[in-house]
């Protein structure tokens, strides 16, 4: 502990007593630094753990290593330049955190039920596609965090086709910047609804195959069934949310809920851990959950290309850009959105001001921060090598946590 | 009945009149001023109370109502699972921005565990300070950084650790 805080600054009591804490720890205990650079704890997070031989005590997490000023930058510019900001959050599903942004800013402007069906339709579509990738990145690390290398390989290969699919739409491959506050970026290109027809007819032979490598694995299920079980009551108090909290059994999904965009006139169920394997909310149950969503997610998709290509196919004189303000012109209030994110509730909290259209100020709730600040709860008494199977069952994003 | 306005008279039955200072409505989520003395009380009874149930803290966002305005806010989004509805409780501060003379609002970690890095978040950037906290360090910005980036008046430095940064 070298750092040196000068007295002068008030305010630094729990500084002190967390460093006076390090210092007094037992004799047989040991202080280990996991991270910032550690493959296992997906990004810049460091953990801090006190281990007893090969048992963690206590974990404390240090975040931050990403900290790019979402909030002050969205102060300073107007709602539609924040968007591609937006997308570099959680970067692993783009659309959706800009669908959540695009959504507050539209509802108070009261145009969102104005919007066409096809512009709504092209983007549940985009999302569940980025809800599907996001998932497969979470699925593929989590083999490799326990040892299984072929899964990663597998996911990514069937990744890379949607991101394929989005560049292509989007002009981008990750971060995309396609949909816009009452409209979007341009329509889908001609081609991609058949495109991604293939793609679904492709992708879903491949979803038993993953599950005959992973999620029968006895091998994953000896190192992630009774590890880390979180209970209904924990994850609702520590603010959890997604599939962390379906795994623990609480059907609660805002896509629902909230019944926002077009999802009430979509089919899709939402799954939960049920303790197949061991414990209702252990590490399998969160992995099974994802699993399950992709399935769902390929659902919705299939509903969304049926309606694309039938009733609200493309015509000449579409122009999705139709109710794109050219300035975001707002009274003064505040409102709070939240959306279903892959890894759980995205919430924006905004508060404006009269006559400009910048932001008074922008708040934003990214799930994987409250997700992960459960880690200390679920890792105690835990031996390292299940510390790492929990924290790949929270699936974080840095860039999310951070902000 | 409106969700707000029913928390409101089961707040003003419970805790009289003074609790809630008045319902804030500018727009399409009202929110219920609340005194800051009672911040506390108020959300325990509203997470057990059988007809709220607000067992789900959704966020908590401390804002700064300008330097002319010389107030903090910090807006609470409170949501119940089983009942399917939210409610957003707003605390206003009065403060003079200087640095050693950090607005006060009692914590609420007793009653969600969430809102400990919720707090923790609005500490650091926005510098309220959460009396009761039980670890209020920064969050994410290093220990040693000076000021609280998310304030009107907020000025950078211009060399951290003898870095230029501006």
């Amino acid at each position: 502990m070298g750092l040196q805080l000068s007295d002068a600054q008030p305010y630094h009591e729990a500084q002190r007593a967390y460093e006076e804490r390090l210092t007094a720890i037992g004799a047989e205990e040991m202080v280990i630094n996991m991270g910032p650079q550690h493959p296992s704890t997906h990004g810049v997070l460091r953990l801090q753990l006190i281990t007893d031989g090969e048992i963690v005590k206590e974990v404390i997490p240090h975040v931050g290593y990403l900290h790019r000023c979402f909030e002050k930058h969205a102060e300073s510019m107007s709602y539609g330049k924040t968007i591609p900001f937006t997308d570099r959050m959680d970067y692993l599903a783009s659309m959706n955190n800009s669908h959540a942004f695009v959504m507050g800013v539209e509802r108070m402007l009261g145009i969102d039920q104005k919007i066409p069906k096809r512009i709504e339709y092209i983007r549940v579509l985009v999302c569940e596609l980025n809800r599907i990738a996001s998932h497969l990145i979470a699925i593929g690390t989590y083999g490799i965090d326990i040892g299984a290398f072929t899964p990663f390989m597998w996911c990514f290969r069937d990744r890379e086709h949607i991101m394929n699919m989005l560049e292509w739409a989007s002009g981008s491959r990750m971060l995309y910047n396609y949909i816009w506050i009452g409209g979007l970026f341009y329509d889908l290109p001609v081609g991609f609804e058949e495109r991604c027809s293939d793609f679904i007819r492709y992708f879903k032979p491949k979803l038993p195959e993953l599950d005959e490598l992973l999620t029968d694995n006895q091998i994953f299920i000896s190192r992630t069934a009774n590890i880390g079980p979180l209970p209904a009551d924990v994850a609702i108090n520590y603010g959890c949310s997604g599939p962390m909290l379906r795994a623990s059994g609480i059907k609660w999904d805002l896509r629902r809920v909230d019944e926002y965009s077009v999802y009430p006139e979509l089919e899709f169920d939402i799954p939960t851990g049920k303790g197949e394997m061991g414990r209702i909310g252990d590490c399998w149950d969160r992995f099974k959950v994802r699993v399950d969503e992709i399935k769902e997610s390929v659902r919705i998709i299939e509903q969304c290309l049926e309606r694309l290509v039938g009733p609200l196919k493309r015509t000449v004189d579409f122009d999705p850009r139709a109710l794109v303000p050219k300035k975001v012109n707002l009274k003064a209030q505040d409102y709070y959105v939240r959306a279903e994110n892959p890894k759980g509730e995205l919430g924006f909290y905004f508060v404006t001001e009269e006559k400009t259209d910048i932001p008074k100020r922008v708040k934003a709730r990214g799930p994987s921060f409250h997700n992960l600040s459960v880690l200390p709860e679920l890792a105690k008494g835990v031996l390292i090598a299940d510390l790492v199977a929990i924290l790949g069952s929270i699936d974080i994003v840095l860039g999310e946590v951070d902000r | 009945m409106e969700i707000t306005t029913r928390v409101q008279r089961l707040l003003a039955a419970e805790f009289g009149e003074g609790a809630v200072i008045e319902v804030e409505e500018n727009g399409l989520q009202p929110a219920l001023l609340v005194h800051r003395d009672r911040l506390a009380a108020v959300c325990m009874f509203l997470r057990d109370h059988e007809e709220t149930y607000f067992d789900f803290l959704s966020c908590i966002s401390a804002v700064d109502n300008g330097v002319e305005s010389g107030t903090f806010s910090v807006v609470y989004h409170l949501a119940s699972i089983p009942h399917q509805h939210q409610v957003t409780l707003k605390v206003t501060i009065q403060n003079d921005r200087r640095l050693d003379n950090l607005p006060v609002v009692p914590t609420v970690t007793e009653v969600w565990r969430t809102a400990d890095w919720h707090e923790r978040e609005a500490f650091d950037l926005m510098g309220i300070y959460f009396d009761g906290h039980p670890d209020l360090r920064r969050i994410l910005l290093p220990e040693d950084w000076e000021g609280y980036p998310l304030r009107k008046d907020y000025e950078e430095a211009e060399t951290y650790h003898g870095i230029a940064i501006k």
